[in-house]
C-alpha cells in the first residue's frame, strides 16, 4: 500500500479506471470531453470555473490539472486568484448565511 | 544572467543535451522514442517535401538571456556569420529556388554585415523576407533605432517574440524590464506602418509559453493578445504564432533545475499528433548555421546533430542532395509534433 493518500503521478493513470469498467468509464470521459468544449461558455472560461470548483472540493488532482490548464489558456495569475476568492467566498457566505436559521432557531426557542 | 556557456555549466554541450534526450524515461521504454513513434505512423525514415525556405542563423549574439532560449544566446556569445558565408547563403538559396530566407539569430542585427546582406537579399528578390526581431534591440542603442525606417525600406516581414501581453509573465522569461521596452519598439514599428489593419508591413509575433506548458489554441490566443495590447497600449499586430518551447539548452536546464523534465516531455509525447509531422519544418526547410554548415532544422542545429547529405556545408548545398535526404531526429522532435503542432510559423495543423 502508498504511504500517503494522493501521488501527484496518478493523476495521470486516470484513464485507468476504465480497466475495471469500460463502458461506464467510456461513457464518463466522453461526456466530460464535451463538457470542457466551447459551448455558450468558452473553454477558458469552463477551465477557470473548474479551478475554483477543484478548490472548493479540494482535490489535489483537480488543482493539479486545472491551474495547468488555466495557464495554458493564457489566465493571468490575478484571474486565478481572483476565481478561487469566488470559490471560497461562497463556502464562507454559504457558512455564514446558515446564520439566519440558526438565529431563527434561537429565537423561536427564547421569550 | 549569462549564457550556460559562459558559466561553463555542463548542459552547454550538445553532446550533454542529448544523452539527457536519449536517457530515462525513453531509455527505460516508459515514453517511445520519436523513432518508434514515426515508425507506429509509418513515417520513418522522415524524408524532406520541397525546399522552400532558407532560414539563416546569423550568430548567437543577443542583447537579451532569456531563460528559454534554445540557442543560449546572449551578450557574451561570439559567434557571428562572416559577410563571405552570408554570400554563400545567397548563392545557394538562388540555385535552390526556395522562397521565404528567414533570418534568425541571437539577435541578427548584431551582426555587423546584417545590413549588408539585407540590402542584398532584397535585390535578389525573396518573395518572403523574414527577420526575427527579438524588439528589445530597437531600443537597446542609438545606432538600432531606425531599424523600423530600415525594415521598411527593404520590405521586410517582422516576427518579433512576445510571450504575454503583460509584464510579470513576460519579464521572467526574457528579464527584468523586457515587456515595456517591447511595446515601446512595437509603437515604433507600429508608426512605420508595420502590423497596421491592411498594412503591407507584416508584423506577427511569436508566443510561447512562460513555463512548463503547452501553447493554446493559437487563434484564441491571437484574439487576447489582439484585444489585451490594443486595449491597454493601443498597439496593432497582424497574426500570433503559438510556438512550442523545445527541450534543448536554457529550456532544458529551466526544465531539469525546476524538476518539470519527465512530466512535460510526458506532456509532449501524450500530445503527439501524426497529422502534425506532415508539416514540421524540418521537411521544408534548410538551417544554416553561423558558420556556413548546414543543418535539418534550428534546434538540430543548437544540438549539433549533422544532416545525413554528402555536403555538410551551404557552399556546397545540392537541391538534390538535401531532397532525398532523411531528416535526423530525436526525443527533442516531440516538441514539433505536440497538439496542433509548432514551428517557427507557429501551428501545423488547424487542430
Ligand atoms: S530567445 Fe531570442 S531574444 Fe531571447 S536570448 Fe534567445 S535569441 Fe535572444
Ligand atoms: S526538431 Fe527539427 S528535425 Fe525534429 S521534427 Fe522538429 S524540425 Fe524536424
Amino acid at each position: 500500500m502508498e504511504n500517503s493518500y494522493y501521488n501527484p503521478k496518478d493523476l495521470k493513470k486516470f484513464a485507468e479506471i476504465g480497466e475495471w469498467d469500460k463502458a461506464l468509464a467510456d461513457k464518463f470521459f466522453a461526456w466530460y470531453g464535451d463538457v470542457f468544449a466551447d459551448g455558450a461558455l468558452t473553454a477558458r472560461e469552463k477551465s477557470l470555473i473548474a479551478l475554483a470548483v477543484a478548490h472548493t472540493v479540494q482535490c489535489p488532482y483537480c488543482i493539479d490539472a486545472y491551474a495547468s490548464d488555466c495557464l495554458q489558456k493564457g489566465v493571468s495569475n490575478e484571474g486565478m486568484m481572483e476565481a478561487i476568492h469566488v470559490a471560497a467566498a461562497i463556502r464562507g457566505g454559504s457558512s455564514l448565511v446558515h446564520g439566519v436559521q440558526m438565529m431563527n432557531k434561537v429565537n423561536k426557542l427564547s421569550m | 544572467m549569462k549564457s550556460l556557456h559562459a558559466q561553463n555549466k555542463p548542459l552547454a554541450e550538445p553532446a550533454e543535451q542529448l544523452a539527457i534526450l536519449a536517457g530515462a524515461p525513453f531509455l527505460e521504454g516508459q515514453l517511445p522514442t520519436f523513432q518508434n513513434q514515426l515508425q507506429s505512423i509509418g513515417q520513418w525514415p522522415l524524408t524532406p517535401k520541397k525546399l522552400e525556405i532558407f532560414q539563416v542563423n546569423l550568430g548567437y549574439m543577443c542583447n537579451q538571456v532569456c531563460q528559454h532560449c534554445h540557442v543560449d544566446a546572449g551578450p557574451d556569445r561570439k559567434e557571428i556569420m562572416t559577410r563571405q558565408t552570408m554570400q554563400a547563403c545567397l548563392e545557394a538559396m538562388a540555385r535552390s529556388g526556395a522562397h521565404t530566407l528567414d533570418l534568425t539569430g541571437g539577435a541578427p542585427e548584431m551582426n555587423p554585415d546584417f545590413r549588408w546582406f539585407v540590402e542584398e537579399a532584397a535585390k535578389i528578390g525573396v518573395n518572403d523576407f523574414i527577420v526575427r526581431c527579438n524588439l528589445t534591440i530597437v531600443v537597446a542603442n542609438k545606432k538600432y533605432n531606425d531599424l523600423p525606417q530600415f525594415f521598411a525600406r527593404h520590405q521586410v516581414h517582422v516576427v518579433s517574440s512576445l510571450p504575454y501581453y503583460e509584464v510579470q509573465r513576460t519579464d521572467r522569461q526574457r528579464g527584468e524590464g523586457v515587456f515595456h521596452k517591447s511595446i515601446e519598439a512595437l509603437r515604433m514599428l507600429n508608426a512605420e506602418g508595420y502590423g497596421m489593419p491592411g498594412s503591407p508591413l507584416k508584423l506577427d509575433l511569436v508566443y510561447n509559453p512562460s513555463g512548463a506548458f503547452l501553447p493554446n489554441n493559437q487563434q484564441g490566443l491571437e484574439a487576447d493578445f489582439k484585444a489585451a495590447l490594443f486595449r491597454d497600449y493601443g498597439i496593432h499586430f497582424h497574426q500570433l504564432f503559438a510556438i512550442t518551447n523545445m527541450p534543448i539548452s536554457r529550456y532544458l536546464e529551466y526544465l531539469l533545475a525546476s524538476d518539470n523534465y519527465e512530466d512535460y516531455m510526458d506532456t509532449l509525447v501524450r500530445a503527439f499528433n501524426p497529422a502534425a509531422v506532415e508539416n514540421v519544418m524540418c521537411r521544408n526547410t534548410v538551417s544554416v548555421g553561423w558558420d556556413g554548415r548546414i543543418f535539418d532544422c534550428d534546434f538540430n542545429q543548437m544540438l549539433q546533430l549533422p544532416c545525413s547529405t554528402k555536403a555538410k556545408h551551404v557552399e556546397q548545398l545540392s537541391p538534390e542532395d538535401w531532397n532525398n535526404r532523411s531528416i535526423v531526429v530525436a526525443s527533442h522532435c516531440y516538441g514539433c509534433t505536440a497538439g496542433s503542432g509548432s514551428s517557427c510559423q507557429g501551428t501545423l495543423t488547424n487542430a
